[in-house]
């Protein structure tokens, strides 16, 4: 049997993965494998993770502030390695204004502060692993 | 297959894929293990394992650094318990492993145990066939922080090692069948805590007992794996242990061991799936099942007539 698999992973410089850890919780309970990366992690090592670890989807949790640099590389480096086909979501602080660009760029949802984990679980029932 | 044929080229995305199609019972998994199965044999094949928070995860580091810098390519095959309740898991051994993950040498795969019991997924040996024939000359399989009775590894690898940490009551634990049983190697983590002397010559004595059953007496290491303190000397043995069994002949002997596991598993599934799955014997088993509630049968009898054609 199919499960959905998800890499929460924590890009760049910053301490704080309550906002992360409480995802990847919040999908283990809704029955899905969820692959932690911990903190500090470059886009090269989050990419590589994505493909060996086979996820259906890469979740992105950055409050330093870098996410405009640090996302979009991610998309980039999957799509180079021929992994395009992974979705990229978003969480974290990002400003309203990034959230079109980020779109842009290719990640395929942005969760920001005040996101239900309710909205977020369907989010992946419904788009992962197609 | 392609996917077969990439892998064999050591292409990374391929063996995550596969890997997936077995570990999913996907039903192109027999025909890609029966095509994989002609090129593996090649990997040493070690397990990992012990207690829950001794450093499994990161003895694997630091083994695996330690490989890489004498020029071998790396598998780790890592698991964590699935819940019982929702399906669902927390992957987390890569966290104390990132540095691993954009090494060219190392492939790295964290499995859930999806309901198997032993400490390792039913799909680990299948796991490590998929980076044998890809090429890696070590593979490390780490079992789920694992008790007395997890030692089903040793049915899927050439060498284990058990890994314990002072202070976790283990001079009653010593003397229990099951965990202690199965070490090749033992390894005391975080020596640098108090009780690491005491661990070590409790495990010395275990290690005694097992040079009378056989030649290869377990030696004893202590490391902080943290700061790589004493790993060189793990690996060292690792290597010796594979030398011990191909010249004393126990290498063929686990093999079949191997294969005899290997093959016992696939009979049970075929088995299982013959009695759920197969067609018109979902109809049969709530029939028979049904008899049963209403104890109109046993549910021994029942069983028997499920499985007579």
């Amino acid at each position: 049997m199919k499960k959905i698999r998800v890499l929460i992973a924590k890009p760049g410089l910053d301490g704080h993965d309550r906002g992360a850890k409480v995802v990847a919780r919040a999908l283990r309970d809704a029955g899905m494998e969820v692959i932690y990366t911990g903190l500090h992690q470059t886009p090269e090592m989050i990419a590589e993770a994505a493909i060996q670890e086979d996820v259906d989807v890469v979740g992105l949790s950055c409050l330093s502030g870098a996410h405009m640099t640090l996302f979009p590389r991610v998309v980039e480096l999957l799509r180079e390695k021929g992994a395009g086909d992974i979705l990229v979501t978003a969480g974290g602080i990002i400003p309203d204004e990034d959230v079109p660009k980020l779109k842009e760029a290719g990640i395929a949802a942005t969760f920001g502060p005040g996101t239900s984990l309710k909205e977020i679980i369907e989010f992946h029932r419904k788009n992962a692993g197609k | 297959m392609e996917l077969v044929d990439r892998l064999l080229k050591g292409d990374k995305r391929a063996a995550a894929k596969l890997i997936s199609l077995v570990e999913n019972e996907d039903k192109e998994a027999s025909a890609v293990l029966r095509e994989l199965y002609q090129h593996t044999g090649k990997t040493h094949i070690v397990g990992i394992t012990g207690p829950s928070g001794v450093g499994k995860s990161s003895l694997v580091f630091g083994l695996t650094k330690v490989i890489r810098e004498r020029g071998k390519k790396v598998g780790i095959v890592a698991i964590d318990p699935t819940s019982r309740f929702t399906g669902g898991a927390i992957l987390g051994d890569r966290i104390r492993m990132t540095e691993l993950s954009t090494d060219e040498g190392v492939f790295m795969r964290s499995m859930g145990t999806r309901g198997h019991h032993g400490g390792i997924a039913r799909a680990t040996t299948e796991a490590a066939m998929v980076l044998d024939a890809m090429g890696m000359d070590v593979v490390f399989v780490e079992t789920v922080g694992a008790g007395q009775s997890q030692s089903m590894i040793w049915e899927c690898v050439h060498t284990s090692v058990l890994v314990e940490m002072p202070g976790m009551g283990d001079e009653i634990q010593a003397l229990k069948a099951g965990i202690l049983e199965i070490g090749d190697i033992f390894v005391v983590n975080k020596g640098d805590r108090e009780g690491a002397d005491q661990l070590v010559k409790e495990l010395e004595s275990v290690a005694e007992y097992k040079a009378m059953e056989q030649e290869w007496k377990p030696p004893v290491h202590v490391t902080i794996a943290t700061d790589g303190q004493g790993i060189e000397d793990v690996v060292n043995s690792i290597e010796n242990h594979l030398e011990y069994l191909k010249e004393s002949g126990e290498y063929q002997k686990r093999e079949e061991e191997r294969a005899k596991g290997e093959f016992t598993r696939t009979v049970q599934d075929l088995l299982l799936k013959k009695a759920f799955d197969g067609e018109g014997s979902k109809k049969k088993f709530d029939e028979l099942l049904r008899e049963v509630m209403e104890k109109k049968t046993d549910p021994y009898s029942a069983a028997e007539k499920l499985l007579e054609d």
